[in-house]
């Protein structure tokens, strides 16, 4: 770009400023109309009004809400102010998480959590199609999908702080479990699946999942197990968990997966 | 695509006119198109924005457009010559170079060859136009012509700037790209040299048809077109220099990898499978490398790499994810790129072989730069002021490289992503999220005058073409 001689600004203010741009020749002009215009602080909210002990919330969300006999799908729950949550049929689980269920008939999950503030429930329905009928499969198959069973039903999502990819101090207790399951299992190949919620840009976010992917892998491997186990891969945001803007949706998405690899 | 018949014939400049235009060169110049504004902004970083008057103060070229009239007798005119007009004049008014003279001042006679034309009714008032674009088109037995000239209504004596015939095949595509060229030919002519960017392209990603995938279209949102059809995740479509070739990421066969599509060919071409998560590629201004990002060794950073694939070396090697390089596409000597290594992502610089690394921005989350022509300016979209209690939108800025100070360009609130410079440097695509869905938008580069270009699904990450 070839530099042009400055002609003079039209702004008043302008002349000052136009040493700082010697290589830019002039040609458009600017006004500071509502240069001024500020943004209006937003009021905060004020707390909420001491009233004893808050009665738990609790959610829970199958999806999809419906599967072929065979197919899995995902569980996710999230409780604040329980002690406990139960999951009927599943048992005592974690106050916040998430499980691959893959009932032979359609289940009712039924959750009660229950804290200081008494019981809440929620349910959530799944409803299972048969199998269009097939041929048996050959035993070896059958094997083969009772280990991913186990493995789906079995493995835990590893969650996220945002815009981390740290493994959280809160999140050993599961990625424990899982060390043990994959040391009981030492056959079985995964892949490790990094997610993001849905803030943030695209492309940093998948780059952000594959560091999610890896924090975890490594993990694994400094438990001794074997690195050509596992693979990893990510999604970044583009294939979310759970669909809602809200920060208990945020935080089942921020997670690294396991997939069972055949 | 459609198929030239033939291009030009009989172009007629009018060298006595070359003086007038010099000064109105500088003045449109479009480094200073945006310089300027910057310059201004000095003052007012603090500030939550400023309005930004392009052309305020220096007169715009006042240009009239009659509608050009059929000069057949073919029934397909009716269609043809609607559709020439209104690209023509969409071309003309959304280049930002012009104040279009309104068609309720025009004389009454318009005129359709320069026998036609009364000069003194469009230079006088009402009409008090610089320029008059104006001629004729029709459908016959070869396809759709157009005459098209240019005329300077100040200088009768020689008034001619341009007068050229076009041909194109007589479709409704045909008579878009007629005027388009009409349109680019003006443009170099009254926009200080610079080629316009009627006949540019845009890719980008859709899920219109269910699933992601790559798309394209004409500069001003016509002519929408699929190019992949996996039916799986395919993102960030990054067009080569040359125009030819589109690489972009693709969920396809597992993790994300680097894939390449071929516009010559209608099909995809080979291009080697990592392991990992790789995105983001970026084409060298000669067309013969690709920057990209890769996870291949665990953390994601910057690679280098042929065309081809081959020749792999990795540019980057900090904690945190590195992603979205970009060539300076002037010098082709500099990238940009996004990395997490300090915590939220931050725009940083560096020579292609990963040394003399800055950091462009101090604060906030800056993610996908994009370079501007020149080499001058950087686009970016970024939460500037982020945490708790912040506005928390994500706007897309301009940054002078040389001076670091900034502009905004949207205030919209919302999520503005993926800003991409026209070929000539006056417009900004971008993903924008303010009509409730993530669509694609075009703006001038000093954020005014938005524009919608799709609506149908979900659509993101616009790359302009080069040229």
């Amino acid at each position: 770009m070839t530099p042009h001689k400055t002609p003079s600004f039209y702004s008043a203010n302008a002349s000052k400023f136009s040493r700082l741009f010697l290589a830019g020749a002039v040609a458009s002009l600017l006004i500071f109309a509502a240069a001024c215009h500020k943004k209006e602080t937003q009021a905060s909210v004020p707390p909420p009004m001491p009233h004893g002990p808050a009665a738990p919330t609790a959610t829970l969300k199958v999806n999809p809400a419906g599967i072929q006999q065979g197919q899995s799908a995902s569980l996710v729950w999230q409780a604040t102010g329980a002690e406990t949550v139960t999951i009927d049929p599943l048992g005592t689980v974690a106050v916040s998480g998430s499980q691959t269920v893959s009932p032979s008939a359609s289940t009712t999950y039924h959750l009660v959590a229950t804290g200081a503030g008494g019981t809440t429930e929620a349910t959530a329905r799944l409803t299972v199609t048969p199998a269009a009928v097939t041929a048996a499969p050959p035993a070896s198959v059958a094997s083969n999908q009772s280990e991913e069973a186990i493995f789906t039903q079995s493995v835990q999502d590893i969650y996220f702080d945002y815009d981390k990819a740290e493994v959280r101090d809160d999140q050993q207790a599961a990625l424990k479990l899982d060390i043990q399951f994959l040391q009981q299992h030492p056959a079985i190949r995964f892949i490790v699946e990094g997610y993001c919620d849905e803030r943030g840009s695209t492309e940093y976010n998948l780059a952000l999942g594959a560091s999610r992917a890896t924090a975890v892998k490594e993990a694994l491997a400094r438990a001794g197990i074997t690195a050509n186990r596992i693979q990893t891969t990510s999604y970044g945001k583009e294939k979310p968990f759970c669909a809602e803007s809200t920060e208990e949706c945020w935080q089942l998405n921020r997670r690294g997966h396991f997939t069972y690899q055949k | 695509m459609t198929i030239s018949i033939n291009n030009s014939a009989n172009t007629k400049d009018s060298s006595s006119t070359a003086n007038r235009f010099a000064q109105l060169r500088r003045r449109l110049s479009r480094a200073a198109f945006v310089a300027t504004l910057l310059a201004a902004s000095l003052p007012i970083a603090a500030q939550d924005w400023i309005r930004t008057g392009t052309g305020l103060g220096v007169d715009k070229l006042r240009l009239a457009a009659p509608e050009f009239k059929a000069s057949t007798t073919d029934p397909r005119n009716l269609d043809l010559v609607q559709t020439f007009n209104t690209t023509l004049w969409n071309d003309l008014a959304t280049a930002g170079l012009f104040e279009m003279v309104s068609k309720s001042f025009y004389p009454l006679e318009i005129p359709s060859y320069p026998s036609d034309l009364k000069l003194s009714l469009w230079a006088g008032a009402p009409v008090n136009a610089g320029m008059i674009a104006f001629g004729n088109l029709g459908a016959d037995a070869t396809g759709l012509v157009a005459h098209g000239w240019l005329y300077d209504a100040k200088n009768a004596q020689s008034a001619e700037v341009l007068g050229k015939v076009y041909r194109e095949e007589a479709s409704a595509n045909g008579a878009r790209t007629l005027a388009h060229k009409f349109a680019d030919d003006i443009l170099v002519r009254l926009g200080g040299g610079t080629p316009g960017i009627a006949q540019s392209k845009l890719f980008f990603a859709s899920t219109r048809s269910g699933t992601k995938e790559v798309w394209m279209m004409d500069y001003d949102g016509q002519s929408q077109r699929r190019l992949t059809d996996f039916n799986s995740i395919s993102l960030g479509p990054k067009i080569s220099p040359d125009g030819n070739r589109v690489a972009f990421s693709s969920f396809v066969n597992g993790g994300p990898s680097l894939m390449m599509y071929s516009l010559e060919l209608g099909r995809m071409v080979a291009f080697p499978r990592w392991g990992g998560t790789n995105l983001s590629p970026a084409w060298s201004p000669d067309g013969s490398k690709l920057a990209y990002s890769s996870s291949q060794s665990g953390q994601s950073q910057i690679y280098l790499a042929d065309t081809s694939g081959n020749n792999r070396k990795q540019l980057t090697a900090a904690k945190g994810p590195d992603v979205s390089p970009v060539f300076n596409p002037r010098t082709g000597g500099q990238i940009a790129f996004v990395s997490g290594r300090t915590g939220l992502p931050q725009i940083y610089l560096m020579d292609t072989d990963g040394s003399n690394l800055q950091r462009v921005t101090e604060e906030g989350y800056a993610v996908s730069p994009s370079w501007s022509p020149t080499g001058q300016l950087l686009a970016f979209a970024w939460i500037r002021k982020y945490g708790p209690g912040a506005p928390g939108s994500q706007d897309i800025y301009v940054m002078d490289l040389a001076s670091k100070r900034w502009i905004q360009l949207t205030h919209t609130g919302g999520r503005n992503d993926f800003p991409s410079w026209s070929p000539d440097g006056r417009h900004i695509a971008f993903q924008s999220n303010r009509s409730g869905v993530e669509q694609i938008w075009t703006m001038l580069a000093d954020g005014s005058e938005p524009r919608m270009l799709t609506t149908t699904g979900a659509n993101s990450q616009p790359n302009w073409s080069w040229k």
